[in-house]
């Protein structure tokens, strides 16, 4: 789970199907993209870039200028859930430290990194426009705004226990 | 105090999964009279309304749509920026939850104004609960005849597609924004050419902020005189105010432009809580002004900030109090725009960095005199030299800390508070 994404259990076929959408929307690319993620674990491996490349008749290079240059796109192996925590001033000003001290605390990991069962990955994150309810993160593309560092470790309880999809 | 929506005054009226409540409200009767007018007859309105664009820079609506309109170029594009990226802000995120119905509407409108028969919209990828709110109502909205193929009967043809961002702030600049959506990595060209000439695919693209654009139907509808009365004394129209930070009561409020910030501050915003005391607001968002409470009587517009030493932004009003550190804030600040320089010039993507480590530096004690003149320094290199507004505006926490809170840099530098 370190540094290689686990490609066993990926369908290429499906990554193809996919990338083959970008024929007749190239303006679409990012959500083609972020589609191809959602289906390989939270990451593009190496693997599905190449694929994309000879679908698209994108170079390979420039697939992985455009991951590496967008903060939701990642080459890098990520949990199922992805824990984005505000860290910008709005949020800062008005407890999002403690928040994320909480949460790191409970996981017993830091921004970054990502739980050895694989379910957590830890980020920092800049604005998510929830600046009026602050402090707020995501967990993928769910919102939670008005945290404390007790409710946000009742939400993290929840989602280890399975009570949150 | 009463608020005036305009841009919010169908946010929460209806179901946003039924075009026909909407309609029900007046929806696409704006379009209707659109598409019975003259195109300049309707540029002449939105230039009587006096809006400006209220994506940060404050541009004159109806002088882009009219340069965008005269633009030689067979195939013309209309581009809703709705990347909101600015810290601070969340308004366009309630405008597109509570009303994706007038978004579209007025983007119909641009589009036959300028000539555009393709739209996008450039959402947020932090915004995922609203690309379904906009794509069911776009498909609606086409099902219902306002989007396709001869709209009422007319020889004009317009549809909307959804384009996601992919987190990254510098693209809610307009031509990183078109580089994104060209499938490139989001870096801003240079400009000229600026693209209401020359914008995505190399065709005339008319780029507006959501707020901008679902200002227009009731422009089209009501003329731009009723639009422009709203503005107190001098002061043209209305405009959103997203209120974040030690407020009591924070929100996104729409108020008549001329509107005092301390008005705001106090009477919406209820002062700070827990009996603290105001210390300072960074106006206009991450990369405006922060000034001090002795500062707050401004009338909230574009020009008159300016004046006041403030910034007007997207109408972003983020309150600290008594118990915060401003250089805990700057340094905030400088990580994130450090963070989010895209690299491409060199004055931005080192002098963030730079400016970071000397904020470090003397909040660790261990700043110069010195260094308070490498800070402004910099920054006016910064301001100058940076290609985007990225880095043009980011030294603005910086320079204006060292103007409005100079006490808190020299109390930390040995020497310094005489
Ligand atoms: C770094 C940077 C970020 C910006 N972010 C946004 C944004 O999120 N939304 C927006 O509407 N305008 C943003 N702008 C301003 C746009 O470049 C552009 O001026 C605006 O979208 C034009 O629309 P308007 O005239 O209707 O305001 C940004 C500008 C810069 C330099
Ligand atoms: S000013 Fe900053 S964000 Fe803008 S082009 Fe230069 S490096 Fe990129
Ligand atoms: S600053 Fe955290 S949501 Fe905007």
């Amino acid at each position: 789970m370190q540094n290689q994404c686990d490609t066993s259990t990926v369908d290429m076929a499906q990554v193809a199907a996919i990338a083959a959408r970008y024929k007749n929307e190239p303006d679409q690319l990012m959500r083609i993209l972020l589609e191809i993620q959602s289906v390989c674990g939270n990451a593009i491996p190496r693997e599905a870039a190449t694929v994309i490349s000879s679908v698209t008749g994108i170079p390979e290079v420039e697939i992985y200028g455009f991951i590496t240059f967008y903060a939701m796109l990642s080459d890098k192996p990520r949990g199922q859930y992805i824990i984005r925590m505000c860290k910008s001033a709005p949020c800062h000003i008005v407890g999002a430290r403690e928040v994320a001290q909480a949460i790191c605390d409970c996981l017993g990991i830091a921004p970054g990194e990502t739980t050895a069962d694989g379910l957590f990955t830890l980020e920092f994150c800049e604005c998510i426009g929830l600046c009026d309810t602050a402090p707020a993160i995501m967990i993928n593309d769910a919102v939670y705004t008005n945290l404390t560092p007790q409710s946000a470790v009742s939400l993290i309880r929840a989602y280890q226990q399975g009570g949150v999809c | 105090m009463q608020e005036t929506r305009i841009a919010l005054r169908f946010v929460g009226q209806y179901d946003t999964a039924c075009v026909n409540e909407y309609c029900a409200l007046g929806g696409y009767s704006g379009l209707r009279k659109a598409l019975a007018m003259d195109k300049n007859a309707i540029i002449q309105e939105v230039n009587a309304s006096g809006l400006r664009g209220c994506g940060g820079a404050g541009f004159p609506v109806g002088r882009k749509w009219e340069m965008v309109a005269a633009a030689e170029g067979g195939n013309k594009f209309v581009v809703c920026n709705a990347d909101e990226g600015e810290p601070a802000t969340n308004k366009d995120r309630v405008i597109m939850a509570g009303d994706p119905h007038s978004l579209i509407e007025g983007m119909a409108i641009a589009g036959y104004v300028v000539g555009a028969s393709k739209g996008y919209i450039y959402l947020r990828y932090e915004y995922p609960y609203i690309f379904p709110v906009l794509e069911n109502a776009i498909r609606d909205a086409r099902a219902a005849g306002f989007l396709g193929d001869h709209i009422f009967g007319s020889d004009f043809s317009f549809d909307i597609s959804v384009v996601s961002g992919g987190g990254a702030y510098v693209c809610g600049e307009e031509t990183a924004l078109l580089e994104s959506i060209e499938g490139k990595r989001g870096e801003p060209r240079f400009k000229p050419p600026y693209p209401g000439t020359s914008g995505l695919y190399g065709c005339p693209t008319l780029i507006n902020n959501v707020e901008s654009l679902v200002t227009i139907p009731p422009i089209v509808l009501n003329g731009g005189a009723w639009y422009e009365s709203f503005g107190l004394g001098e002061h043209h129209g209305t405009k959103i105010f997203t209120l974040s930070g030690n407020l009591v009561n924070r929100g996104v409020f729409e108020f008549p432009r001329g509107t005092n910030l301390r008005q705001l501050i106090y009477e919406v915003g209820g002062g700070c809580p827990g009996g603290r005391q105001l210390q300072g607001v960074q106006t206009g968002g991450a990369s405006g002004n922060i000034i001090n409470a002795n500062m707050i009587d401004i009338p909230l517009d574009i020009d008159d900030c300016s004046a006041a030493g403030a910034t007007f932004g997207a109408g972003d009003i983020m309150v600290f109090d008594d118990s915060k550190d401003v250089l805990e804030i700057v340094e905030n600040l400088m990580e994130f725009f450090s963070h989010e320089s895209c690299g491409k010039c060199t004055p931005c993507r080192e002098g963030n960095t730079r400016l970071l480590q000397l904020i470090r530096k003397i909040r660790n004690g261990e700043g110069t005199l010195a260094d308070l003149d490498t800070l402004e320094d910099l920054s006016e290199t910064m301001m100058d030299c940076s290609l985007c507004g990225l880095g043009q505006a980011s030294p603005s926490p910086v320079v204006s800390t060292l103007r409005n809170f100079r006490n808190d840099y020299l109390s930390k530098i040995e020497g310094g508070l005489k």
